[in-house]
């Protein structure tokens, strides 16, 4: 979820990101926001992620986030296992007990 | 791939040890202010926006956490934390930690000198290449491992299993390099030993197979490399030099490996001659078990159970061409290293028991230190208390716990390993008999190192798991309101049976060390059917000074009357082989009078044989119960007459009153007359051994270059030994000598008694040590806890018997109950002494009285403190303080 709203936002601090995927989630997503740190940590650990200091919109030191090469490729790919996750699982939901006779 | 990025930034920043806690708190901070902003956008009062900012973002010390988590490598630092908080704990407590520490070095000192003996004797192999395949041939009924020279050469040449058999004898000689002649301690080895065991020659060359060109034929010498540096000073043009072996000449043809010194583990050669250098009547004789041991590495492919099979096959041939020497002839192999001979099995006893009792102490040092970490940690409950009311989860506070246990058995091993060592390089050095070349190879090993750690592990967490239960029943609430005077249980808790169990085994060491000690005190006073006191021995082998025939009973007689004449001597003797020596004794088989047929297995009995000079019995104080005493009338052309013991008389005559002047017959047929009884006693060095029938044969009659003169003086043993060496040396300079004093002499035999009296006595101190700061620790500890209840009881008029009973009644009865399993226990473990100690016998009210009263004597020193502490107590003082 986080590479895919840096993907498609650009570059963001923490609260946007907070604020993005509470918004894209409907506020169905609405968990302590301070979860997303550690998260956020271990992507830049991977490589997936870089961060450096920056302005925010009203003139306060902030930290961005933004999607590295080797992040798109490990969105690219986990997009896909789920793509592929989701259709099986809609298979079996769609699944009636005529087609398999 | 990814994983391993996310370690290495993790290691990154553990090594680094960057400070960016600073940037997570800015980050969180400027998070808070943008929710505050936007909730007073949605207009909440700034506080409350502020608030609501603060809940959703969720706990911002838990979420530190989890970053730090994350961030570098958590196991890693909390470990080097607790160790931290683990030694500024030990260091606001020195006297618990050096107790502490100072009990596991010396249960895991003990264990390590104990195990690297072990392992330097039995575990390690011979520094041979292919060690672990090399096989000693033993004889499978009685383990002995020598065997004759004639069946050596039927084994080595019909057997189809081994690549080469070599065989080795072990014997003393004179070695003459130009200046004194000295003695040295020689390997007489096979044609084949060298290129059967695979040693190149560090100079020169080895002796081959094809040096053996019958009699006298390869008159070589092969030095170790050790003795050449000792007596050649590692002069390389040695190879080449002649020099005087027994008066006659042999060249140095080369200088072995410095790896190799021969093929018994604890006994260092001097240097290698062929055996075919013997004399020629030794080595024709196929009765005659006199090569000490065979030795050979399997073909490969063939296990050990077909090459047994093989040697069998062989055997049986063997028993079957030659009925009268080969008695029973079936094999079975032993790994090569320690003699064979039953040595093996007694050392690996005394070894396995050792390491039994070792093993003892460090689970006695555990369980002390079990209690005494247990009772460490209900004074620091309320510490405990408080930190789980904080919130550290209870395996944050066991791992704390576990770091300090294993803190302090790692400060106790490396302590105990370091006085191990020092100990190990001085019995490595150590010789214990100065006549033999033995010694202890036990130098410690990686093995060593290995098992030392390992053991202060395992000990570490064993005495660590003591108080878990306590912590994990605690409940904090309950214990930081009453405080730490939780009510005193009176059941029986694992503690008391830890610290009963240790009592215990201490007084199991006790009793048997007491044991040994008393046996040993014994045997040095016990009647061995002579009297060391007073007599000295000189070993004056005539063969070494190249005697032989006729020459020898005259020179013999020569020696015995200028001794004679020395003013402190009473009186003279010669024996071939003095009883209690390590080279005693000859064993003969001898049947009644009646058996015609005289092939082993018709054997009445096998006797202890002796060639005396006349006066022998007289001059070592060996009683004649009746007859006379041998003459210097029995020579050869006089009939052969002998003197027998008792115990030689009931076996072959039924009784000793109608053996005298009867007749028996010796193994080579000649019929010997009883001319004289005399009273058994102690020959061969295995001294726990039941006296076995013996006979003294007149000299002249039996002759033998091998000769000890015994002489009994009251002089001082020193001037006299130099006397004596300057009369002999007059007589011939070339005699190579050796004076001691009798009792000196027995030290070999007295040797395995003597270490296992020592060994014990130390693990018994060792023993009582433990449980004394076992019992100081329980006693302290269940003092301190009640140290309230015992101010009120004094408040209200106890007496002082009565606090002291409160406080210590049952310290005491932990002792008593310990003490008297252990007693128990002990006098059933004693029985395996007696197999090594001489008249250890624990039914022996002195040991047992003993017994008692050390433990006793150990309670009393234990809670000498703690008792002072529960008199002295002041209710005034105390009652206020709480």
């Amino acid at each position: 979820m986080v590479l895919k709203t840096l993907d498609v936002l650009g570059p963001l601090h923490g609260y946007g990101l907070a604020r993005r995927i509470e918004q894209i989630s409907g506020g169905l997503l609405a968990v302590n926001q301070g979860t997303l740190y550690p998260v956020l940590l271990k992507l830049e650990q991977e490589g997936a992620i870089a961060s450096e200091w920056g302005a925010s919109e009203n003139n306060r030191k902030a930290r961005f986030y933004r999607l590295t090469r080797e992040g798109r490729k490990q969105l690219q790919a986990e997009t896909k296992d789920w793509e592929q996750t989701a259709a099986i699982i809609g298979r079996f939901f769609e699944a009636k007990a005529e087609d398999l006779s | 791939m990814r994983s391993l990025r996310r370690f290495l930034s993790r290691l990154g920043y553990f090594v680094t040890r960057r400070q960016d806690n600073e940037r997570f708190r800015e980050e969180i901070e400027e998070h808070i202010a943008l929710q505050t902003e936007e909730n007073l956008r949605a207009g909440l009062s700034p506080a409350e926006a502020r608030r609501q900012a603060m809940l959703k973002f969720g706990g911002v010390e838990a979420m530190k956490q989890d970053y730090r988590d994350e961030r570098g490598l958590p196991l890693i630092e909390n470990l080097m934390q607790d160790v931290r908080f683990a030694l500024r704990l030990l260091r606001k407590s020195p006297g618990f930690t050096a107790v502490a520490v100072l009990t596991l070095a010396v249960a895991i000192g003990a264990n390590a000198v104990v195990f690297s003996v072990m392992n330097g004797l039995i575990l390690r192999a011979l520094n041979v290449p292919q060690a672990q395949s090399l096989y000693i041939i033993e004889r499978a009924s009685d383990k002995d491992s020598s065997q004759s020279y004639p069946n050596y050469l039927d084994l080595r040449d019909r057997n189809r299993s081994f690549d080469g058999l070599a065989a080795y004898n072990i014997d003393q000689v004179a070695l003459d390099a130009g200046k004194n002649p000295s003695r040295a301690w020689v390997f007489e080895v096979s044609g084949n030993y060298f290129d059967a065991l695979g040693i190149q020659p560090y100079l020169g060359r080895v002796i081959h197979a094809s040096d053996e060109q019958g009699a006298n034929s390869a008159p070589y010498i092969v030095l170790t490399y050790a003795y050449w540096h000792s007596h050649f000073q590692g002069d390389l043009s040695v190879v080449g030099r002649v020099l005087q072996l027994n008066r006659h000449p042999f060249t140095v043809i080369g200088v072995t490996p410095p790896s190799f010194r021969g093929t018994v583990l604890i006994f260092s050669a001097d240097f290698f001659v062929p055996i075919t250098n013997q004399d020629q009547s030794l080595l024709n004789a196929r009765g005659n078990h006199w090569v000490s041991e065979v030795i050979g590495h399997p073909k490969a492919g063939v296990t050990p159970a077909q090459a047994v099979a093989d040697l069998n096959s062989i055997g049986s041939d063997l028993e079957k061409s030659y009925p009268k020497e080969d008695g029973q002839m079936s094999f079975a192999l032993e790994h090569a290293g320690l003699p064979g001979g039953g040595f093996n099995v007694a050392i690996q006893a005394f070894l396995g028991g050792l390491m039994l009792l070792a093993g003892l102490i460090l689970l006695a040092a555990c369980a002390n230190l079990g209690s005494l970490f247990a009772a460490r940690a209900a004074d620091r409950s309320r510490e405990v208390a408080l930190r789980l009311a904080l919130g550290a989860g209870p395996t944050r506070i066991l791992r704390q716990l576990f770091t300090e246990a294993v803190l302090i058995s790692m400060m106790g091993g490396v302590a105990g390993l370091w006085g191990s060592v020092v100990l190990l390089h001085w019995l490595s050095a150590w010789q214990p008999f100065p006549q033999y070349p033995l010694n202890m190879p036990v130098n410690p090993d990686a093995n060593v190192y290995g098992v030392a750690l390992l053991l202060s592990l395992a000990s570490g967490f064993l005495f660590g798991a003591a108080p878990v239960k306590q912590v994990l029943r605690a409940d904090p609430y309950q214990i930081i309101k009453s405080g730490s005077t939780a009510a005193v249980g009176r059941r029986f808790t694992v503690r008391d049976l830890l610290l009963t169990v240790q009592i215990a085994i201490c007084a199991v060491l006790v009793t048997s060390s007491m044991v040994a000690v008393r046996g040993l005190l014994r045997s040095l006073h016990s009647n061995f059917g002579f009297e060391p006191q007073n007599a000295m021995l000189v070993d004056a082998d005539l063969n070494m000074a190249g005697y032989s025939g006729d020459g020898v009973p005259a020179m013999q007689r020569r020696m015995i009357d200028a001794v004679q004449a020395l003013p402190d001597v009473t009186s003279v003797a010669l024996v071939n082989t003095p009883p209690l020596q390590a080279a005693c004794c000859n064993e003969s088989n001898v049947f009644t009078d009646e058996t015609t047929d005289l092939r082993p297995s018709n054997v009445t009995a096998k006797a202890m044989r002796f060639s005396v000079s006349p006066e022998y019995l007289h001059t070592a104080r060996t009683s004649l119960l009746s007859g006379r005493d041998l003459t210097w009338r029995d020579d050869k052309s006089a009939p052969r007459v002998a003197v027998v013991n008792r115990l030689f008389a009931n076996k072959i005559f039924g009784s000793t009153a109608n053996a005298l002047d009867r007749y028996y017959k010796m193994d080579d047929e000649t019929r010997v007359q009883v001319v004289g009884i005399v009273e058994d006693g102690k020959y061969s060095p295995n001294i726990t051994e039941a006296p076995p029938p013996a006979m003294f044969l007149p000299i002249l009659q039996s002759p033998s270059t091998e000769a000890w003169l015994v002489l009994r003086s009251s002089g001082n043993p020193q001037q006299l030994g130099a006397a004596v060496r300057t009369k002999l040396r007059d007589l011939d300079s070339g005699l190579p000598l050796f004076i001691q004093t009798w009792n000196e002499a027995m030290d070999g035999a007295l040797f395995a008694s003597r270490m296992a009296a020592v060994s014990l006595g130390i693990l018994g101190v060792m023993g009582a040590m433990l449980s004394v700061t076992g019992i100081f620790g329980m006693a302290a500890y269940s003092v301190s806890k009640r140290l309230r209840e015992l101010g009120i009881r004094m408040a209200l008029g106890a007496q002082r018997k009565e606090v002291l009973e409160a406080a210590l009644g049952r310290a005491f009865k932990l002792l008593a109950f310990g003490s008297t399993a252990g007693l128990l226990l002990g006098i059933m473990a004693s029985r395996v002494l007696a197999f090594i100690v001489y008249q250890a016998t624990p039914r022996d009210p002195l040991v047992l009285a003993g017994v008692v009263l050390a433990m006793a004597l150990l309670g009393l020193v234990a809670t000498w403190v703690p008792a002072q502490r529960a008199l002295t107590v002041d209710p005034a003082v105390l009652l206020r303080e709480e």
